[in-house]
Formats: C-alpha cells, sequence, structure tokens
C-alpha cells in the first residue's frame, strides 16, 4: 500500500478483487444454508454470515482498516446505538406475556 | 501549503488532510444516521417476526431466491467497480474513473430494474398489502405485515440507490472534467462510502427477507 | 453599580455584520456568525406562534367551563403549542442560534467544518416551518405532538401528513446541525486546543449533537412509516395485522425522550460559561461536568419507555426502565452540585446573565427531582397524564431551557451585536419571568396531584383558584419576554457599543472584537491554557 502525502490509503487490486470473491462465496454459502433445516442456527448462520459480509466491506471498500482510529468508533457507536435500540424494545415484547394478564 | 494545494482547500480549512479527513468523518456520521433511520424498520421486522414466525415464513418463500440472489451479486460487484472508481480518482486516472463509475452505475441500474419486475410480479399475484392483497397461506393478515414491512424495507433502499446513481451522475460528469486528483477527491470518496453503505442494508435485507423460510 | 471603563469599546471598522451588504449577502451567507442570527429571527417567530397558542390555552383555562373553544379548537390549540415549542423552538434553540455563532469561535476555527450545508439546513428548517404553518392555517392537527396511533393514522381528520413531513424536514435540518458542530469540534480545533481545554459550552453542544445524530433519525423514519401508513391505510401500525401501536410509542419515544436533552444539555452548557464567569472563579470539577454531558446523552437513550408506564407494556420492561430513569438524576446532580460549588466563596457579581443561570439552577433543579418522581412507577400511575406531568416537564423545557436560552443570549449579546443592552432593564425582566414563571406553573403541580388531567378544556370548578393563578403568572411570564424583546432591539440600534470583552471574563469569544471579524480572528488563535482560568482574576476582574 502506497501512499501519497495528501491521498489517504491507496489499496492494491488484488486486495479489492479477493474480498469481493470472499463476499460471493459467502453470499453463496448463506444461500446454501438457508435450505437446511438447522434450528435456530438457520438465523445465526444468516445474520453471522450478513455481519461478516458487512464487515468486509467496511473494513477494505470503506478504508477504516486503512483510516485513522476516529472511524472505527463512529461505526462503533452506529451499531451501538442501533443495539439499545432493538435491546431495550425487546426487554419489553420479551416479557409482555409474562403475567399472563392481559395489558401487562 | 504549496500552491496546487492552496486552489482545492476551501478558506476555512487549513491543509487537504484536514479538509479529507473533515469530509470523511462528516460521511461517516451521515452514514450512522442512516444506520439509526433504518434501524427503525429493522426494528419492527424483529418484533414482528418474533411475533409471527410462521406467517413471516410462509410469506418470505413467495420472493423470488434467484433474483434475489443474483441482486445481491450485482450490487457486490458494483461495490467492487465503486471501490476501484474511488482509486483510479485517488490516483488521478481520469479514464478507469469515468469506466468505473458507469460500471457501477450500471450494475445499479440493473439491479432496480430486477427490482421493478420483482415488484411487478408481486402486484400481480395481489401480494401487495391492501384491499386487494390475497394470500392462500394461514395467518394472512400476519404474511401482509410481512409484505408491509418487505415493501418499506426494499422500497427504501430502493430509493437510496436512486439518489446514488444521482450522486455518481454528478460524480461522473465531474469526472470526465479531470476535477478530480491525489489532493481532491472528497466527493468520489463520500459517494463511495455512501453506495456501499446502501450495499451493507442489501447485505441485512437479503437473508431477513428472502431467507426465512427457505428450508420449510 | 458602576459602569467598568471597559466595558464600552470602539467597535472595529470591519466585522461580519458590515463586511457586506444587502438582503443576498445574508440569505447566501456561508458565516456561522450570520446563520446563527438568521435562526434567531426564524425561532423567535415560531416562539411567538407557539406563545400565541399558549395564551389562548391559558385564557380558555382561565374559567372552568369550555366557554372560549370547543374542545376541537383546544385540542388543535395545544397540539400546536407543542409542536412549535418543541421542534421549532426548543430544539434548535441555543444549538442552532448561540452553538453556531460560538463553536467556531470557541474552538478558534474560521467557521464550521460545511458551511454551505450550514446555510441548507437554516433553509430546511424555514421550508419544515412552512410545512407546519400551512397545516396550522388549514386546520391545523389535533393528535397531540406525540401522533399517537391509531388515532393518527385512522381516525384524526386533521392534516397530520403535512405536519408529520414539516417535522420531519426539520429533523434533517437538526442532524445536519449536529453533523456539522461534531466534526467541526473534532477536525477544527486550534493548535494547542485540547479536549479538555474546550470550554463547557462545546462539551454540552457535542453530547447534544450526538442526540442529534443517533436520535433523530428514528423519529424521522417512525413519521414517514406513520405518513405511509395514513396514505395506504394500511402499515406497520396497523392492529389489525397483528400491529402493535406501542411500537409507535417505543420508535417515537426513543427519539422524544432524548430530545429533552437535546433541549437542557446546551443551557447546562451556558450555564457552565456564566457560573465561573460571574463568580470570577474557574470552575469546580470540569471533567465532571465534561463527563457528565455526555453520560446525559448516552444515559438519556436507555429510559424512554417512562412515558409508556400506563400503555400497557410489559411490566417487568416497566422496571427496568424506572430504574434506569432514576439513574439520568446522578449526572445532573453532579452538574449542580459542581455549579454550586463553583460559586462557593466566589467574587459574584449579579449581572442579567448570572441572574438567568441561577434561575436555571433553581427551576432546573425542581424539575428534576419531580422527574425522579415520576420515574417511580408508583407515582407515575397515580398522575399519569395530569397537570403534574406538565408542570413538571415546563420546569425542564420552560424553566430550564429558555432560562438557558435567555441568560445565552444576554451573555454574548455584546458578542453577537456588538451592542450593550440596558442593564437595569434586562435584571427587571429576569426577575419579571422567574416570578412569571413559577406562578404559572407551581399551581400545575398540585393541580396535577389533586387530579386534573391535562388536554382538557374544562375542569370541575374546585381547580378554578389554582388555574386563574397559573393563567395570571403567564401573563407575567409573557410580559416578561416581550421586555427583552424591546430592548434587545432597541440595543442594535441604540445600545452603546460593547468592548470585545465587557464582562472582564476569559474565552477565545472574548478575545476577538466585538462583533468578531468575518474570519473569526485577526490572527489565528493558538491556546496555551484551559478554559475559566481565574487564577490571575486580580489583573482580569476589575477590583470592584
Ligand atoms: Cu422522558
Amino acid at each position: 500500500m502506497k501512499t501519497h502525502p495528501h491521498t489517504g490509503p491507496v489499496v492494491p487490486v488484488g486486495v479489492y478483487v479477493a474480498v469481493f470473491a470472499a463476499l460471493l462465496i459467502l453470499t453463496a454459502m448463506t444461500t446454501a444454508a438457508a435450505f437446511h433445516d438447522l434450528g435456530p442456527m438457520n438465523n445465526v448462520v444468516a445474520l453471522g454470515i450478513a455481519a461478516l459480509k458487512a464487515t468486509l466491506v467496511v473494513l477494505f471498500f470503506m478504508h477504516v482498516r486503512y483510516g485513522t482510529r476516529l472511524i472505527p468508533l463512529v461505526v462503533a457507536a452506529g451499531l451501538f446505538w442501533l443495539v439499545i435500540l432493538i435491546a431495550l424494545s425487546l426487554t419489553d415484547y420479551l416479557t409482555r406475556g409474562w403475567l399472563g394478564v392481559p395489558g401487562r | 501549503m504549496a500552491a496546487d494545494a492552496r486552489a482545492v482547500v476551501a478558506h476555512h480549512f487549513d491543509s487537504p488532510d484536514q479538509q479529507r479527513e473533515a469530509a470523511s468523518l462528516g460521511m461517516w456520521v451521515f452514514l450512522v444516521t442512516e444506520v439509526m433511520f433504518f434501524g427503525g424498520l429493522f426494528l419492527a421486522y424483529v418484533v414482528y417476526r418474533g411475533s409471527f414466525p410462521h406467517a413471516f415464513a410462509a410469506a418470505s418463500r413467495e420472493l423470488d431466491i434467484v433474483l434475489g440472489t443474483t441482486n445481491t451479486a450485482l450490487l457486490l460487484a458494483s461495490s467492487l467497480t465503486m471501490a476501484l472508481a474511488v482509486r483510479a480518482a485517488q490516483l488521478g486516472r481520469r479514464l478507469p474513473l469515468v469506466v468505473f463509475l458507469a460500471l457501477t452505475m450500471a450494475l445499479g441500474s440493473v439491479f432496480l430494474g430486477i427490482k421493478m419486475y420483482e415488484y411487478h410480479h408481486k402486484f400481480v399475484e395481489g401480494l401487495f398489502p391492501g384491499a386487494a392483497f390475497r394470500f392462500s397461506g394461514p395467518e394472512a393478515p400476519h404474511a401482509e405485515m410481512f409484505f408491509c414491512l418487505y415493501f418499506a424495507m426494499t422500497g427504501l433502499h430502493a430509493l437510496h440507490m436512486v439518489i446514488g446513481l444521482g450522486v455518481l451522475a454528478v460524480m461522473l460528469v465531474l469526472g470526465a472534467r479531470g476535477r478530480f486528483g491525489p489532493l481532491y477527491h472528497n466527493p468520489v470518496e463520500c459517494a463511495g462510502l455512501y453506495w456501499h453503505f446502501v450495499d451493507i442494508v442489501w447485505i441485512f435485507l437479503f437473508p431477513l427477507l428472502y431467507l426465512v423460510g427457505r428450508h420449510a | 453599580m458602576v459602569a467598568l471603563p471597559s466595558e464600552t469599546g470602539i467597535p472595529p471598522k470591519v466585522h461580519y455584520l458590515n463586511a457586506d451588504y444587502g438582503i443576498r449577502s445574508w440569505l447566501l451567507t456561508t458565516d456561522h456568525k450570520r446563520i446563527g442570527i438568521l435562526y434567531l429571527i426564524s425561532i423567535t417567530f415560531f416562539f411567538a406562534i407557539g406563545g400565541l397558542m399558549a395564551v389562548l390555552i391559558r385564557m380558555e383555562l382561565a374559567t372552568p367551563e369550555g366557554d372560549l373553544f370547543q374542545s376541537d379548537t383546544y385540542n388543535r390549540l395545544f397540539t400546536m403549542h407543542g409542536i412549535m415549542m418543541i421542534f421549532f423552538f426548543l430544539i434548535p434553540s441555543i444549538p442552532a442560534v448561540l452553538g453556531n455563532f460560538l463553536i467556531p469561535i470557541m474552538v478558534g476555527a474560521r467557521d464550521l467544518a460545511f458551511p454551505r450545508l450550514n446555510l441548507f439546513s437554516w433553509y430546511l428548517f424555514n421550508i419544515a416551518g412552512l410545512f407546519t404553518i400551512w397545516a396550522l392555517v388549514h386546520g391545523g392537527v389535533d393528535t397531540g405532538w406525540t401522533f399517537y396511533t391509531p388515532y393518527s393514522t385512522r381516525y384524526s381528520n386533521t392534516h397530520v401528513i403535512a405536519t408529520a413531513l414539516g417535522i420531519f424536514i426539520a429533523g434533517f435540518s437538526s442532524i445536519l446541525t449536529g453533523l456539522n458542530f461534531v466534526v467541526t469540534i473534532h477536525r477544527m480545533r486550534a493548535p494547542g486546543l485540547g479536549w479538555f481545554r474546550l470550554p463547557l459550552f462545546v462539551w454540552s453542544l457535542y453530547a447534544t449533537s450526538l442526540i442529534f445524530i443517533l436520535g433523530t433519525p428514528v423519529l424521522a423514519i417512525t413519521l414517514l412509516l406513520l405518513a405511509a401508513e395514513r396514505v395506504f391505510g394500511i402499515g406497520i401500525f396497523d392492529p389489525s395485522l397483528g400491529g402493535d401501536p406501542l411500537l409507535f410509542q417505543h420508535l417515537f419515544w426513543f427519539y422524544s425522550h432524548p430530545a429533552v436533552y437535546i433541549m437542557v444539555l446546551p443551557a447546562m452548557g451556558v450555564v457552565s460559561e456564566i457560573v465561573p464567569a460571574f463568580a470570577r472563579k474557574k470552575i469546580f470539577g470540569y471533567r465532571f461536568i465534561a463527563y457528565a454531558s455526555v453520560a446525559l446523552a448516552v444515559l438519556g437513550f436507555l429510559v424512554w419507555a417512562h412515558h409508556m408506564f400506563v400503555a400497557g407494556m410489559s411490566i417487568y420492561a416497566a422496571t427496568v426502565f424506572s430504574a434506569l430513569s432514576m439513574l439520568v438524576a446522578v449526572p445532573s446532580a453532579v452538574k449542580v452540585f459542581n455549579w454550586t460549588a463553583t460559586l462557593y466563596q466566589g467574587s459574584i457579581s449579579w449581572d442579567t446573565p448570572m441572574l438567568y443561570a441561577l434561575g436555571f439552577i433553581g427551576l432546573f433543579t425542581m424539575g428534576g427531582l419531580t422527574g425522579v418522581m415520576l420515574a417511580t412507577l408508583g407515582i407515575d400511575v397515580h398522575v399519569h397524564d395530569t397537570y403534574f406531568i406538565i408542570a413538571h416537564f415546563h420546569y425542564i423545557m420552560v424553566g430550564g431551557a429558555i432560562m438557558g436560552y435567555l441568560g445565552g443570549l444576554h451573555y454574548w449579546w455584546p458578542k453577537i451585536t456588538g451592542k450593550l443592552y440596558p442593564r437595569f432593564w434586562s435584571r427587571i425582566s429576569a426577575m419579571v419571568i422567574f416570578i412569571g414563571f413559577n406562578v404559572t406553573f407551581f399551581p400545575q403541580f398540585i393541580l396535577g396531584y389533586l387530579g386534573m388531567p391535562r388536554r382538557y378544556h374544562a375542569y370541575p370548578p374546585e381547580f378554578q383558584v389554582l388555574n386563574v393563578m397559573s393563567s395570571a403568572g403567564a401573563t407575567i411570564l409573557g410580559v416578561g419576554y416581550l421586555i427583552p424583546l424591546i430592548y434587545f432591539i432597541w440595543s442594535m440600534r441604540y445600545g452603546r457599543h460593547a468592548s470585545s470583552n465587557p464582562w472582564g471574563v476569559v474565552g477565545l469569544e472574548w478575545e476577538t472584537t466585538s462583533p468578531p471579524p468575518t474570519e473569526n480572528f485577526e490572527t489565528p488563535p493558538v491556546v496555551t491554557r484551559g478554559p475559566y482560568e481565574y487564577s490571575r482574576s486580580e489583573e482580569v476582574a476589575d477590583g470592584r
């Protein structure tokens, strides 16, 4: 990886192509896995592979691997708040039936 | 600061580096807002899929997996060409920049074409939510909820792609005029970040919408 | 008190206000200082509309019978009062006016990172306001500012879509403002200006911007889904498809609870500037206040369902949210204690900004403590949807946020306009506002505790005494708000010229001229010390 003083990271073409190949393979894997009944693992595999693909895109295509430390922090903040939104909402939805009283 | 650098740096920045880093941080912060924007829909999906797992699986089987997988591959390929376009801009290579931007736009357009074809089919089959909704499986109202989410999520994604195509068209014109080079390519870089983000949204939409009920 | 010799000064020949003339130079400006003034004009206009609604509400409530308005009209009045005041006045108030003006100066930059985006967000804000005013003129909205489904999607016959779009667009404007602030604070700080040398006002606006960025998009998608459901007659909150109206409330409050911190955090930032300035003392516990701002921004996102305790959510989740809500008291109390400790043994001068800051501390404390009461499940069930709630959040939003805004405006007005306003009248108005506020809203605590429900245009006669008190207080408050409007406008033409540092305080903004030049500083500043360095106070202050 060579850098001009003001260019930012210039990533070799080979890295991009390798990432693209990995993304295609992962797509094939997730589609194939969906046709097998793995029980609850179906969700884990589907979301795990999606997360892996997203990570590859973020790290390489979006240059997070090569940039300043601030950018990963920004990404992490975004994900963390998304988790807050979903997880705290689920505290309601997952426990709503526990009391057996409608509306409680 | 060298004279050529001063020409591309806005008055309130001290250096091309500061300008570039500000632009890319700004774009990333914007993408975080996009994550939260889609996040509301993802929460709705999680809540309703948790409530109606069987209806969601049955409704998901109505989607065309061949078209969905093809579109995924197309979008991934467009991300590759986008990354290469940014690289060309960084190196100041005008012709590759234009070619890769055009390729990215072409791939994105094919994606949208396929998406329109799918939408059209769903309309014809009576799977668009509303008075004309027809669903033969069990729990038809809950399947209708799946399709509400399907159209909301893919529709919003498609809207983002249309905006992305507009942005790329502008980059194409500017790039063809030779506006970008090693010292100044933030616009292409930011457009690229946006395009990759749209790709990532699809990376999640694909399994959540298309793959839910395949094994049953 | 005798005017200080250093208070008045000779204005610079060329500054940002006279560097360029004509309406075009204002409407197409990318100068953050001018954009701050454009915002000031816009939000004053929206405040007037929201205030007018408040006047009408208090007039109706002066008598127990619903004799002035139909209940339908009353519904529209309180809805529009809430929407105007929250989305078009309180949320943009300190950030878009004072933040816009001060952040670049306080970090020693020539402008915000994205000046054109800044102007764009002002235009968005006004377009949003026009949408909402269009809806208002054509009959208004009656859903309450909260737009609860299914009433808003299915039953209401008022202009829900136009108003929702207005708020949607206003949301984009605040997102862009927050984005601009974050990037500016990260990337544009002057040499030597590390994070812990930033003024606390900048810290508090950084925290506010985090909420803009992370919360507003969720409101945007929620309103978009709401509008779509109204258009198509079907959607994801629709119970007939198994949709859950409570999901709307979750999404809505995920933004709208943190929005309270959008309003109050900047006011806290203002107070953190004013208190050390007029106590002539270094602020006590700088790092604690800075971290408390960020903690409030984060904790603010963990408590939203306390608005839904009686709406049918899970009682177990309600317990979790109740406990988390009480945690918010910790960083809030940290700030109050630190301000108080700063006052201790300070040489305090009772200038107008200080009066507002002290008013803020008292009123915010009352609003905050009643907030802890409301976070308690048992009490919340008892006083939910009563005037107790109304009083509580007006103590935070009016007693807190508006006091902070006015305090900041009085503190930095000489810097913004280069003119001094009359000291006597400004002190009088600060007192009038404080008294008027308490007479208006304290009776509402009692009314609520006695069980008077909110959002009704009529009430049982036994509540009349307290309601008349409240209406009378509102009149005093209204007069209190008019006085500054008059003398601020007066001062622009007739006020004496302010020196570059009329208060004799420290801070980067006081090291440049009043008003500042277009690029903020004649020579780019280099920072060599922290903020609030009053250790040499004998020289800096004036020996009064
Ligand atoms: Cu709240």
